[in-house]
């Protein structure tokens, strides 16, 4: 691969660089200044909106703070909050463990799921674009929507799911059962986002590699496993980015369904109750919050330092 | 079917801010009723023409169309415009109150009220309890007052929590309403006989269970104990909190399973269907009978446990108003106050509003229901009104420790000691100013 199509993005090939470093020094004033607007006010409003107040909220993570009047009314109470979380807060180790078994069960069984209805979706079947209409239409129901049509499935009494089944199961109220139930929910929006991520990925393969494996005498596996699947390699990176950021950030399902108790803790789900709820214990929640931000930093991280270690060594 | 409750005692649905600014005409011509000429200006300008700003945290019909009403009669009278803004507002309250809150907003008492009045963001109103407060009972004077002994609500309506039933069902089975526990085990015992499950019992939310916490409670352990434990004063490993949980994994069977996957509108269903005969509810749960079901409907106090306590005391949250601590219109803020603490104006909500009983002394009965005549007496004769857990207890207690306790309790009732132990190690934590 590497001979024929150079990695669409990262590091340029030293050469490429070298000369692209030379033109730097050609800019003119006019240029350099609209460069800089075009770097510094993305580069602000990131360090504005995003870092600062993730960092504000780690700093508010060893105080105590009631969310009224001035910041500096926030009593330092060094580890304090953190001690509690993890001592005397009975929802954390479960929300914890949850968000793990969110993030396995989305990489192991919904962003494959996607995958296989992408490649399937691919083939022109006749009616195509319904099957993609109605498989991706969760993804842009609104939130209160989708609750509501969970409800009606899952009601114990009155619900969809045991009628059709004939059964008498608890499926929001049983702990045992409720999370899976929840998963499968999350995965129905999951699967059609990724499968439109892949729809547009699978567009971008070029049909004649495929016809040239099969000429070779590939079977549809093969051509799969050695074509297709390489080619979408830069999409797959995006899906599975988008895969970890959804199961970590999961909340409005759990949340609509149960208010996220019982069973369907998530660490989100937490940090909402602590902050923005009435309770209004922001140390508290931030807290939560920063632990939230190191799982996903124990994520990404390890993630992209193999990507860019693989980008390095290909160019 | 709404998905939340229209009156707050709990913790509510999601609170997405349906209508921002929505000025009063607005408000009127998107709810269908008939437009308010000469009210809503529709600028901001009113709040400077001497009008009055209003945080209405309520979407559903019955209770805009009676506030409506309400605003109505009020700037008839004095020539004081109020300009509406309906929001959500029950969970950023905090950030409402502190960012460009209207002058004065719904809210309710006890601790959910006393937390902002300590904070400093809402404004004293023991002036407008000294015109208005005369002759209301005493337990509502009590959770409209502060740790300062200041007043800092005007209280507006209360709704019981009693014991809903069907008296036609009860009638055709020869059922008796139940005052004693013994009389209710063995009323629950005939219902199960007949196929029907005696208390239909929802608690997905978490914060319906709460009810029959406080009142097995109150009649294990009396009110003053049950306010104490709320007040973090008195142990949750306590032996007595202990017999409260005793007497209700007693009295479990008798209720409705999976109560953790059922809404509180889907056990009120269950009471209409006959599959159930009892429900312990606020009076909101009216909402969810129409027509003849609605007729078919009345209550009781819920029974005796102790001889010593009785059935004397029972959860009536009140509802209120609280005025910002700095509005912009304080004279218009406070004539609007002492106007919504009268009878008059309780009068004019109670016509849109069957569920709901007024708080003043010389609130008008006679448009009453029979549901709310008989409400007024529960209340008249109950010498103890509790305000519900999650107002009579901090905030920060209440959703993040009390509501996985008890969920965790009607799940496995076994684990109580381990429950309350760990509620009681958060009770430590939090309580500490």
């Amino acid at each position: 691969m590497t001979t024929t199509a150079p990695a669409p993005t990262g590091t340029p090939p030293r050469e490429a660089g070298r000369r692209r470093r030379r033109g730097a020094a050609h800019l003119g004033r006019r240029d350099t200044a609209v460069l800089a607007a075009m770097l510094g006010v993305p580069l602000l409003l990131s360090l504005a909106l995003v870092w600062g107040p993730a960092l504000l909220s780690v700093a508010l993570s060893f105080t105590r703070w009631n969310g009224v009047g001035e910041l500096t009314d926030a009593v330092p109470v060094g580890l304090e909050n953190y001690r509690q979380v993890v001592t005397n807060y009975p929802p954390f180790w479960p929300a914890l463990q949850h968000n793990v078994v969110w993030l396995v069960v989305f990489l192991v069984l919904a962003t494959p799921t996607g995958l296989l209805l992408a490649v399937l979706l691919d083939k022109e079947l006749r009616g195509t674009r319904v099957y993609q209409s109605a498989i991706f239409l969760p993804v842009v129901l609104s939130l209160a929507l989708v609750g509501f049509i969970w409800q009606l499935v899952y009601s114990r009494d009155q619900g969809l799911l045991n009628a059709v089944l004939g059964t008498d199961v608890d499926w929001v109220g049983d702990s045992s059962i409720n999370l899976w139930a929840a998963l499968l929910a999350a995965s129905w929006r999951h699967v059609g986002y990724v499968m439109v991520l892949f729809l547009a990925g699978l567009k971008g393969v070029d049909p004649a590699l495929k016809e040239a494996a099969a000429l070779d005498g590939a079977g549809e596996v093969q051509v799969f496993r050695h074509v297709t699947l390489p080619s979408l390699a830069p999409t797959s990176v995006v899906v599975l980015v988008i895969t970890v950021i959804e199961a970590l950030r999961a909340f409005d399902l759990v949340y609509v369904l149960n208010r996220g108790r019982n069973g369907l803790e998530l660490l989100s789900v937490l940090v909402t109750d602590n902050i923005i709820g009435e309770a209004s214990r922001i140390g508290y929640g931030s807290a939560v919050a920063t632990i939230l931000l190191v799982v996903s930093l124990g994520v990404i991280v390890p993630y992209l330092v193999v990507v860019l270690r693989e980008r390095r060594g290909a160019s | 079917m709404p998905t939340t409750p229209r009156h707050r005692h709990g913790r509510p649905g999601p609170s997405v801010p349906l209508a921002r600014r929505t000025f009063l005409g607005g408000a009127l011509g998107a709810g269908g009723l008939a437009a308010l000429a000469g009210c809503g200006g529709g600028s901001s300008g009113d709040a400077d023409a001497g009008g009055v700003t209003f945080g209405l945290n309520a979407n559903a019909a019955i209770p805009t169309a009676g506030y409506d009403a309400v605003f109505r009669a009020f700037t008839e009278e004095t020539g004081t415009a109020v300009t509406v803004n309906r929001l959500l507002y029950t969970e950023q309250v905090n950030n409402y109150l502190q960012s460009a809150p209207d002058d004065v907003l719904i809210w309710n008492a006890g601790y959910r009220m006393r937390f902002f009045a300590e904070q400093g963001l809402v404004g004293d109103l023991s002036e407008v309890w000294a015109e208005v407060g005369d002759g209301v009972a005493d337990g509502v004077r009590q959770a409209c007052t502060a740790a300062d002994g200041q007043q800092y609500l005007v209280p507006f309506y209360t709704y019981p929590w009693v014991v809903y039933y069907r008296p036609s069902l009860f009638a055709e089975n020869g059922w008796e309403v139940p005052t004693t526990l013994d009389e209710l085990e063995s009323l629950g015992s005939a219902m199960q006989g007949r196929g029907v499950t005696p208390f239909a019992f929802a608690d997905q939310e978490g914060w319906e269970a709460m009810g029959t916490f406080d009142a097995l409670n109150m009649r294990v352990n009396g009110y003053d104990f049950h306010l104490s434990l709320l007040d973090g004063a008195e142990s949750w490993t306590d032996p007595r909190v202990r017999e409260t949980f005793r007497v209700w994994e007693q009295l479990l069977p008798l209720h409705q399973t999976g109560a953790l996957g059922r809404t509180w509108q889907d056990a009120a269903a269950s009471v209409q269907r006959g599959e159930s005969a009892m429900l312990l509810m606020g009076s909101f749960v009216l909402d969810q009978f129409e027509g003849p079901d609605r007729d078919d409907l009345d209550f009781f106090v819920y029974p005796e446990v102790e001889a010593e306590h009785g059935q004397d005391a029972v959860d009536a949250p009140v509802d209120g108003f609280m005025m910002v601590a700095d509005p912009d219109n304080r004279d218009g803020s406070l004539e609007l106050l002492r106007y919504l603490g009268t009878g008059a104006a309780q009068g004019v909500y109670a016509q849109t509003d069957a569920n709901t009983v007024g708080t003043a002394a010389d609130v008008d009965t006679a448009a009453y229901s029979p549901l709310q005549q008989k409400f007024v007496e529960v209340l008249a004769s109950t010498p103890n009104l509790a305000q519900y857990l999650d107002r009579d207890t901090r905030p920060d207690f209440a959703a993040p420790a009390v509501i996985p306790a008890l969920q965790a309790f009607i799940e496995d009732p076994s684990g109580v000691e381990a429950v309350l132990e760990q509620v009681q190690q958060q009770a430590e934590a939090t309580f500490v100013d």
